[in-house]
């Protein structure tokens, strides 16, 4: 078993497209960058489990999850905008 | 003829449809939606949409063998199944048979932030997903506009429904997708872009009280061809769509001949009233119209026959008591479903929707026979010209299907022939029945004015109601 | 929740690193010698050359000389990039001045904005 970490992510794909490439990329600079120890990430290819995308109301790819801390949270997009990845995680307040 | 039928064949070639199973609609639409394509059902909030979707999935299911994917952004599974409920689907059991896949789309916009480019590769899996577990012909999108509200990047969502719709084309299901009317364009956000087969408009009017539900067929190539418009009612067995806007003068026409009810009545019309020919009877206030009626109704029953009676002023138990005054007795008949009695206030619908029900009660009643008693009340809520052209399109219907039609009507003293809105120029035969004045005695005369391809009496003829029916006398 | 299949990332790992060695096929459509050609041209090959070295192959057309190639291709405007390895197929139009974008576009570079190199 994994050790438990604070952050756990999910992220939805549909393939190895170069969407879904750089969502995984730009995901891992910024969890390096601002969560470095604390974050496990699982990638969940919805080609290979179709029946999540019903499961989960999983509708744009890429989609991440942050299921853990709660509340559960999505950020739809290929997570270039590294400012607002973090206003979505939480990372980062939102400006007023 | 061989010559333009060819030609014909060229320039439009013939689509492939796939049959809704929805009463009316394939016949409209010569057979039911384009084959593989999406066909948009848009109109306001209430105007039948989904229910149209889901019956599309419900018959293409149980009636051609057609399983079908209903996906939702709107409704949820649970409500869903209810709602439908009422209305005689089973969805439940249909989803357990795997003849039906129903799939709500649900979407929190405040829960999801977006961050750089991204696609609806989800909702294409899942669908997918759904049309393959069951394997699915037809999709319903209910409405698939609701990710607007959902998704930020209107640029993204365009350009995957346009990637959609061809999705769907090359699969080859026959696709339902509803959008919500919306201002000055068939949509709230234009997805008859990307529908460009066939557009149904529906619509819920509501005019002078009355409600009116109509639907609009639309040809969509890059303009908008308006077509023809039908009323269409929903009722417990779902949407019945009345396809009475054409006119045809084609129909068979009969020689057979079937009795008044009234023997002597038949002489003076060489034999009876043709099967399937349209009798209108005019006459002041009781000069006897509705015995004349009444006296038809019982004949078509004795033999066997049904009839249908649209009693738009007396109670069906009122009616029943009068005829048992003269000696018919109607109810043996309305007990072995042989008399249907429909009362319905005039000023209730309508003409359209009064239009509309004659024509489903006559397909589920399959009548060989409707009397309309009278006739007359209709024009309170609506004008002469609309009237004429409503029972033009009843005779219309009737007679394509062999119904032999009696109207009544109550015209007004010493304006008989004047007063009858026109109607009688639409019918085979007319009659009037009035009171006389005649050696000191007021008399009841039956007069025949016109009778279409039959030798006929010109002469009046005396008559009187006795407790065994009517009687007539040649003067 | 069903609990998904193959949720390790080990197989994007690999391919993020596969990424960085694939090998390019571009064609570039020009339209004669205009100022904007040859501009494309030399912005193209100096973006080639700083991170594709060694691993490219490009392509330069004319459409006035060959034009049922540009017909074939659907090529409307001039200059268009055609990235057709590796899959999927791109197109860019435009005298390739941007280099930032170029580089996203061609999958190069991650798009990052506000910042991390």
């Amino acid at each position: 078993m994994n050790e438990t970490k604070n952050w756990q992510l999910r992220l939805y794909v549909a393939g190895m497209t170069p969407k879904c490439l750089a969502a995984y990329e730009n995901l891992k600079r910024i969890c390096e960058e601002h969560l470095k120890g604390q974050y496990s990430i699982e990638i969940v290819d919805l080609l290979e489990n179709p029946q999540l995308a019903r499961g989960d109301q999983i509708l744009a790819i890429p989609t991440l999850v942050r299921k853990l801390p709660p509340p559960l949270k999505k950020i739809i997009g290929d997570l270039s905008n590294k400012e607002k990845v973090l206003v979505g995680l939480d990372l980062r307040p939102r400006a007023a | 003829m061989a010559g333009r039928e060819s030609s014909e064949a060229i320039l439009r070639p013939k689509l492939a449809k796939c049959p809704t199973g929805i009463r009316g609609l394939d016949e409209i639409t010569n057979g039911g939606l384009p084959r593989g394509r999406p066909t948009l059902v848009c109109g306001g909030a209430g105007c039948g949409k989904t229910l149209l979707g889901m019956e599309f999935i419900v018959r293409g299911a149980v009636e051609y063998g057609e399983p079908g994917v209903f996906m939702s952004f709107e409704e949820g599974v649970e409500e869903l199944i209810q709602n439908m409920a009422s209305l005689g689907f089973e969805l439940e059991d249909l989803k357990e048979k795997r003849k039906i896949f129903l799939d709500f789309v649900f979407i929190e916009r405040h829960e999801i932030e977006e961050t750089g480019e991204y696609d609806l590769e989800g909702l294409f899996i899942r669908l997918a997903s759904a049309v393959d577990a069951i394997g699915a012909k037809r999709v319903v999108l209910d409405t698939i506009e609701a990710l607007f509200a959902g998704l930020p990047n209107e640029l993204i969502l365009r350009s995957e429904l346009r990637r959609l719709f061809r999705w769907l084309k090359d699969k080859g299901l026959t696709t339902v997708v509803t959008g919500e009317k919306g201002r000055g364009a068939l949509t709230r956000h234009g997805i008859e872009e990307y529908v460009s087969d066939a557009v149904i408009v529906l619509d819920h009017r509501i005019f002078n009280q009355i409600a009116t539900r109509r639907l609009r067929l639309i040809k969509y190539r890059g303009s908008l061809h308006w077509a023809d418009e039908y009323p269409f009612m929903i009722d417990e067995n779902g949407i019945a769509i009345i396809p009475i806007t054409s006119l045809s003068l084609d129909y068979a026409v009969s020689s057979e001949r079937v009795s008044t009810g009234v023997p002597y009545q038949d002489q003076m019309l060489g034999g009876g009233y043709y099967r399937g020919s349209s009798i209108l009877v005019s006459g002041t206030a009781g000069s006897g119209k509705s015995s004349l009626a009444g006296s038809f109704a019982n004949d078509v029953c004795r033999r066997g026959e049904r009839c249908l009676y649209m009693a738009f002023e007396e109670s069906p138990a009122q009616i029943i008591r009068n005829m048992r005054g003269i000696g018919l007795d109607l109810e043996p008949w309305v007990e072995q479903g042989l008399l249907k009695f429909h009362a319905a206030r005039p000023t209730l619908y309508g003409l359209e929707m009064h239009l509309a029900m004659i024509c489903k009660l006559t397909d589920e009643l399959k009548p060989s026979a409707v009397i309309m008693d009278p006739v007359t009340n209709l024009s309170i809520t609506a004008g002469p010209r609309e009237v004429k052209s409503m029972l033009m399109r009843l005779v219309d219907f009737l007679k394509n299907r062999q119904i032999t039609t009696l109207l009544t009507h109550l015209s007004h003293p010493g304006e008989v022939e004047t007063t009858t809105m026109g109607i009688s120029s639409l019918m085979d035969t007319w009659m009037l029945v009035l009171y006389r004045e005649s050696t000191g005695q007021r008399r009841r005369v039956l007069h025949i004015l016109k009778s279409r391809g039959m030798g006929h009496s010109s002469r009046m003829t005396e008559f009187t109601i006795t407790d065994q029916g009517i009687k007539l006398v040649e003067v | 929740m069903d609990e998904p299949k193959n949720k390790d990332p080990e197989k994007f790992d690999k391919a993020l690193k596969q990424r960085h060695n694939d090998h390019y096929l571009l064609r570039l459509y020009v339209s004669g010698l205009s100022p904007k050609s040859r501009r494309a041209i030399e912005n193209l090959k100096e973006i080639c050359e700083e991170y594709l070295k060694d691993r490219y192959d490009l392509e330069v057309i004319d459409i006035f000389q060959q034009p049922e190639l540009a017909r074939a291709e659907q090529i409307i405007a001039a200059p268009t990039l055609i990235k057709e390895l590796p899959p999927p197929l791109r197109k860019f139009i435009g005298d390739l001045s941007e280099t930032e974008k170029i580089l996203v576009g061609l999958e190069i570079k991650i798009p990052i904005e506000g910042g991390i190199s």
